[in-house]
């Protein structure tokens, strides 16, 4: 068994790609794994052995974002969507279609973006999302459902109406 | 066979894998009768392929060493610290200039460096590197004024700026100027000066005016993205000098401005 450090180290490449994901710009993605990191260390002794690490390294991840929403807004948010979203090379041949799909993910609200990237890019269980954001399964189950048809209007072209369906 | 009604959930867990095999032949069921459901989850599971596809090359990436060299810091002076500088530190990469000696330029390692303030804390590197990322692609008007008119750009600058300001001459170095443009700052007018080189690479220095209260005085380096950045306090100014330029070289021109704005010619 890997001991914690190793599970810590070996937990970044995914850290990234959904910071990547969330964020969109690759310095800022990056920053917020290096704090997600840092707390990570900080808080190593407390992590229980056994449990699932990475779910615990998302929680840390999502409270930092939500920290830093609530500080007061830095006006360089917009311009760093634009500069470095740099898509993947090989990439190409299907890169308009992606580049919609990148396009759609920044539309959408970031309480939905997250559940649909720890779903899509994580293939996390609904109650591994749950636990990890601190919010009811019902409420992840709406908000997947709620950014999947979104992202479907918009790659379709057409405007979202809310709402779709009633989840039970 | 009594079956539970098909519900949204039992879609979307369909959709991401994650129905038991007996539940699944259920909502194969469903979906046989109803197309548009059926269009409607083969869309989403379109949107799990192409998230994978667009995000999962970052797998791939070699992991940058600030990360995986990361350290615990301690959180309330990291506070402190955050609060008190605009400047960006630069985590392990953070090269700490003493240019005190006439001529003379020593580099070290920052051991200091370690901690980094508060990531969103727009810096001046972070901003001048903004900047340069925003402007310097620009083909048909990278600036405000051109080069042709340097009186009239020196002139004008000093004006909004407040004091006396010039673009230095990084000819030797191969760099000619273009031209500068005014920008916003945080707390005012900001000054850039776009260089280039035979190849076309372009350069930008970032003056800002209001950098009194940072006492941090040490020549610094910072990543930001694909955009290297060198940058000092001097008195109320602050200086960032941007490029996509490898950080020998950029190292080199920054060291020939700063000689420059200590010796007024």
């Amino acid at each position: 068994m890997p001991n914690s450090r190793d599970q810590l180290l070996a937990c970044i490449p995914r850290l990234r790609r959904y910071a990547r994901a969330l964020v969109g710009d690759r310095a800022g993605a990056d920053d917020l794994v290096q704090d997600t990191v840092e707390r990570g260390w900080g808080r190593l002794a407390s992590w229980e052995g056994g449990s699932d690490m990475r779910a615990w390294l998302f929680s840390i991840m999502h409270n930092l974002r939500i920290d830093q929403a609530r500080r007061p807004s830095v006006p360089t948010e917009a311009l760093n969507e634009e500069t470095s979203m740099a898509l993947a090379p090989g990439s190409s041949s299907s890169g308009l279609e992606l580049r919609d799909m990148e396009t759609a993910l920044r539309a959408l609200p970031e309480e939905q973006r997250e559940i649909l990237l720890l779903v899509a890019l994580e293939e996390m269980s609904y109650d591994d999302v749950a636990q990890t954001l601190k919010i009811p399964i019902g409420t992840v189950m709406s908000r997947l459902s709620r950014a999947r048809e979104k992202m479907r209007a918009n790659m379709e072209g057409r405007a979202y109406i809310a709402p779709l369906k009633v989840v039970k | 066979m009594n079956t539970l009604p098909i519900t949204e959930a039992d879609l979307h867990a369909f959709v991401d894998g994650k129905l038991p095999a007996a539940r699944r032949l259920e909502v194969d069921a469903y979906l046989a009768q109803r197309p548009e459901e059926a269009e409607r989850l083969r869309a989403y599971t379109a949107q799990n392929d192409e998230l994978r596809a667009l995000f999962n090359p970052v797998l791939d990436e070699a992991v940058p060493e600030r990360l995986s060299a990361a350290r615990p810091r301690q959180w309330q002076w990291q506070r402190l610290v955050a609060g008190l500088a605009i400047a960006l530190f630069s985590g392990t990469t953070g090269w700490l200039l003493h240019g005190q000696q006439a001529g003379e330029i020593q580099y070290a390692q920052g051991d200091s460096m370690q901690a980094r303030p508060a990531l969103y804390v727009a810096g001046l590197a972070h901003q001048a590197a903004i900047a340069h990322v925003v402007y310097s692609p620009d083909v048909k008007r990278p600036v405000e004024i051109g080069a042709d008119q340097e009186e009239q750009l020196v002139a004008w600058l000093s004006k909004r700026l407040g004091t006396a300001i010039r673009p230095p001459r990084l000819g030797k170095l191969g760099y000619e100027l273009i031209g500068g443009r005014l920008l916003p700052g945080a707390q005012g007018a900001v000054a850039q000066f776009m260089y280039h080189d035979a190849t076309g690479q372009r350069l930008t220095l970032y003056v800002s005016t209001d950098q009194a209260h940072n006492k941090d005085t040490g020549f610094r380096f910072a990543q930001e993205g694909p955009v290297n950045v060198f940058y000092w306090i001097d008195g109320k100014f602050g200086y960032a000098l941007s490029a996509g330029i490898n950080k020998a070289e950029l190292a080199r021109v920054a060291t020939a401005v700063y000689d420059q704005l200590e010796k007024p010619s």
